[in-house]
């Protein structure tokens, strides 16, 4: 596979493109099939959220070389939106700001590794997570 | 990409084939009722199998589907939930609440003839 691959998001049919790229690169980088379904869930989330929140805006899938020979997937999701007031609250399990079930990151948090996120409202919400091969 | 809806007897047969957009699902979610309601079906079945994740977003319109059918006083299974999809499901903390789950279509048909009977 290529070392990064970014999909943009836009619609409801980028948030399955870009799960189904992050499953093929979950793939080539060796994970078992129970893994891949994890990150291509924690995709399916975090995509989803840049259409519902922010209309627009990008994910990318890099591959990482970790010390020690460990390889890992990196996740990057990243939008120009209304950012996150909040961010604190919006890990919190349960919160929700649209009525539905939430940003769902509390979940994106549990599948994967490492959780990263950098929000300013007005200016957009970067979210970082990275799944390592045991 | 459209779901089939299968009539068989009282039963609807709801597989889907592929990856579904969320549009895809309301899609489904509005079939379903309608098609419910035209047949005056007793049960439907949604096979999962060929889902490659079951999301916050499916889950909650697999719950709307089986909460609207149950207003028509029908029953929904969800069958097929695929190993990897109910681990990730778990982790993601998402649930299908009180909707019947079964192994397979076969496992889903014979769970409906039972609570049919059961009514009867």
């Amino acid at each position: 596979m290529a070392e990064e691959v970014q999909i943009l998001v836009t619609c409801d049919k980028d948030v399955v493109t870009a799960r189904q790229q992050g499953r093929t690169a979950a793939r080539a980088v060796g994970f078992p099939e129970s893994e891949a379904t994890l990150v291509a869930t924690a995709i399916s989330e975090l995509a989803r959220n840049i259409v519902s929140y922010a209309q627009r805006g990008t994910v990318t899938v890099a591959r990482l070389n970790g010390h020690k020979g460990t390889a890992g997937l990196k996740i990057v999701a990243s939008d120009a939106g209304p950012g996150i007031a909040d961010v604190a609250q919006a890990l919190r399990d349960g919160y929700s700001s649209s009525g539905g079930l939430g940003l769902g990151l509390p979940g994106v948090r549990r599948l994967m590794d490492e959780f990263d996120i950098a929000s300013v409202p007005g200016r957009g919400t970067t979210v970082t997570v990275t799944k390592w091969l045991k | 990409m459209q779901v089939p809806i299968l009539k068989q007897g009282h039963v609807l047969i709801a597989t889907i084939q592929a990856a579904l957009t969320d549009a895809d699902l309301l899609e489904l979610r509005s079939g379903l009722v309608q098609q419910v309601v035209r047949y005056r079906s007793s049960g439907v079945i949604v096979d999962v199998t060929a889902m490659d994740v079951m999301d916050s977003f499916a889950s909650r319109t697999l719950l709307e589907i089986s909460r609207m059918i149950r207003l028509r006083g029908a029953d929904t299974v969800i069958v097929g939930i695929q190993p990897e999809v109910a681990f990730a499901m778990v982790q993601l903390g998402v649930t299908l609440e009180d909707i019947p789950t079964a192994l397979d279509l076969e496992e889903g048909l014979a769970y409906l003839q039972q609570t049919s009977r059961s009514i009867n």
